[in-house]
């Protein structure tokens, strides 16, 4: 009997600590875990006792690379708690800053974490020995979107400028302009980086995922939608609780997420390029096209072509902002806190993230829920591990290893992000 | 002229967001730069690559939350030949350190289903409560100029033009009106050290402290002027305990304010 097993026990180019672990008997796959071993920071424990006011700030801290994406949903749930709507120009700014954060967080996955892995190299610094006007184009890609974090935000990790009810300070169109040569040079290499990322090589493979997203009658959505999945769900945000379930898996710190009705499920640019490809913007769509996209892809190593997709629509759509804007006349709608629960959900780069928190009459938080897109993914990561390995059986070991971590990176899992709202499950032994 | 060998260079993760090792990614005009200088020898997030220590600089991110923590991180410095902490985790335990003010169990037991198997310390602590550190670079997050002046320094061997002053000289510097002064708005900024450039007052916004405390804050006379300005315990309470909470000069003045 032969057997064997692939282990890979800290995952490079991944935010946070993870370890893969692919048991292989008599040329079949026995096991298969995505184990994340980050310790836990306990954030939900200590949001109690805390200000409405301070929950984006401090959520912000679960992630360096997806701050906005916190900083939103919490921003969101406090205001629909209260019953206050952010609309206009603070809204546009928003979805403004909002495209910097998936332009950043993209164009470090795509370039320096994942394409990596399609031509061979051990990291970016190596690739841009042989491909330096590939890796050069994709850091520019990459600081413009941080440019414009910082613009607004006042820096890139962890931004200062996000309240609850819209922004400390808001810029004036004059301020503005400036940006606008940046993001057409940027738009124009990122139309490059879709034609580029398609060139990769592609191992033919593909499932039938459940993709959910959030969905928006007039726009691709970021900011606000109701959650909507090629399978048939169609909830409002509130109703999370009532459609998802997490569990126990005695292996990892971060609980698998699964749709009750259905189980595994996933979130992120694949899956909202599959629920929402009609409302991309005509140049995108039409790179995507050229790309040899059609509007539904479920092979989910072209997750790099999606990905450079949305870099492209987020300057497209950056630019329409822009040419639109005009200062609002306050950067901030008032907010009276009274008890209430809150339910906020945003597209952070990875995919869907949803906050809960019960609030008193005086705005302090009584308890806090947060699921990120990273733990939402465990389960589709394991599945595509399931199908991948028999596929490639022949490769040699560290070939074969290679390639699962590839899959893994597929997700561009966030680590940092899935333990944080996690119940931790150590065995010991 | 050719050196003989170029330096190397490891990062490291401990309990953290990863935002502060972000920092030398979001270098983008200096990054391949750097790596020409320096060896990238450890960089998980970064590298599949794994070159062999001993190390010339360790960046430390992070906190000591685990009994694996405490362990890894001697070997961490037997390792390297300078230690250098980034960020507030690193070096005042970060926000997770609020554990510190309660009991752990009682924490862990409203956020886990199983608490008997989770495996944490009671408290979160910097990594220069365990090993010796060669210097601090604070922030939450760090700031990315600040980070390639402490790099260049300790590559050349000198020590990193990092002022310990407040971001009251920032904020002067660069001629922003003092919120606390013409709008009475409370700011830390007082006894905050400087670095990021004075970016919330900058932005119509006082001061969170997410630098931690400067070199010999007045702490207790800001906290007076927090109190005229309609301020109570609670509020002192809450704005010393956030990200560098467990620095001492903040601790020991949100301690003052419990009772």
């Amino acid at each position: 009997m032969k057997s064997r097993t692939i282990k890979v026990d800290y995952l490079a180019r991944v935010e946070g600590e993870g370890a893969l672990y692919v048991k292989i008997k008599n040329n079949r796959v026995t096991d298969v875990r995505f184990k994340i071993w980050e310790p836990p920071r306990l954030f939900e424990a200590f949001l109690r006792g805390r200000n409405y006011s301070e929950a984006p700030d401090i959520t912000a801290r679960i992630c360096g690379i997806c701050p906005i994406a916190y900083q939103m949903s919490a921003a969101q749930a406090m205001e629909g708690a209260f019953g206050v709507t952010v609309d206009g120009q603070v809204r546009a700014l928003r979805r403004l800053i909002y495209c910097g954060e998936w332009i950043e967080s993209h164009a470090l996955h795509v370039f320096l974490l994942h394409a990596p892995d399609f031509l061979g190299y051990e990291d970016a610094i190596q690739m841009a020995k042989d491909h330096p006007e590939v890796v050069q184009q994709g850091l520019q890609l990459k600081k413009v979107g941080n440019e414009l974090m910082a613009f607004l935000g006042g820096r890139e990790v962890h931004p200062i400028n996000l309240c609850v009810g819209g922004f400390y300070k808001v810029p004036t169109k004059r301020e503005l302009a400036p940006f606008i040569e940046k993001l057409k040079w940027a738009r124009d290499a990122a139309l490059e980086a879709v034609r580029w990322t398609a060139t990769l090589p592609f191992p033919d493979f593909e499932q039938d995922y459940e993709f959910v997203a959030l969905r928006h009658p007039d726009e691709y959505a970021i900011t606000e939608g109701r959650l909507v999945s090629n399978k048939g769900l169609d909830i409002a945000v509130r109703e999370y609780d009532d459609h998802f379930v997490e569990e126990h898996v005695p292996y990892t710190n971060a609980l698998h997420s699964g749709l009750k009705e259905r189980g595994a499920y996933l979130v992120g640019p694949l899956a909202r390029y599959n629920v929402n490809f009609d409302k991309l913007s005509p140049l995108a769509q039409q790179a995507a096209r050229d790309a040899g996209l059609g509007p539904v892809c479920r092979n989910p190593f072209k997750s790099i072509i999606v990905r450079s997709v949305e870099i492209l629509y987020a300057y497209d759509e950056a630019l329409r902002i822009i040419d639109e804007y005009e200062m609002p006349e306050k950067p901030a709608v008032e907010v009276q806190p009274h008890a209430a629960t809150a339910y906020g959900c945003t597209e952070a780069p990875r995919g869907t993230l949803y906050h809960r928190y019960r609030v008193d009459d005086q705005g302090v938080i009584l308890d806090a829920r947060i699921v990120a897109p990273t733990s939402q993914n465990q389960k589709s990561v394991e599945s595509d591990l399931w199908q991948l390995v028999p596929k490639h059986m022949d490769l040699p070991p560290d070939q074969l290893t290679w390639r699962c971590e590839q899959a893994v990176r597929n997700y561009d899992p966030c680590i940092s992000c899935a333990t944080h709202f996690l119940r931790l499950h150590i065995e010991r032994e | 002229m050719p050196r003989a060998r170029k330096p190397k260079l490891a990062v490291w993760k401990f309990a953290s967001c990863s935002g502060c090792q972000l920092a030398l990614l979001n270098c983008e005009d200096e990054l391949l730069a750097v790596a020409g200088q320096v060896d990238i020898a450890y960089f998980v997030e970064a590298s599949r690559a794994v070159v062999r220590g001993p190390y010339d600089l360790s960046l430390v991110e992070g906190s000591i939350t685990t009994p694996h923590d405490v362990e890894l991180i001697q070997q961490v410095r037997r390792v390297s030949k300078r230690l250098v902490t980034i960020g507030a985790c690193a070096t005042a335990g970060g926000i997770q350190a609020l554990r510190n003010f309660k009991d752990v169990q009682e924490f862990v037991s409203i956020v886990y289903a199983a608490p008997e198997y989770v495996e944490t310390l009671d408290k979160s602590t910097p990594v220069a409560d365990h090993v010796p550190v060669d210097f601090e670079l604070r922030g939450c997050p760090i700031n990315r100029q600040q980070l390639l002046e402490v790099i260049s320094a300790f590559l050349h061997g000198r020590k990193p033009n990092v002022p310990p002053y407040s971001v009251c000289i920032e904020c002067k510097a660069r001629g922003i009106v003092c919120v606390m002064v013409a709008h009475g708005t409370p700011c830390l900024g007082p006894v905050t050290q400087a670095g990021c450039g004075a970016i919330c007052p900058a932005y119509h916004r006082g001061c969170y402290g997410c630098f931690g405390p400067k070199e010999t804050p007045n702490t207790e006379s800001l906290s007076k002027w927090w109190s005229h300005l309609g301020m109570e315990d609670q509020d002192l309470v809450r704005a010393f305990r956030t990200f560098n909470a467990w620095a001492e000069a903040f601790r020991e003045e949100s301690v003052a304010h419990e009772k």
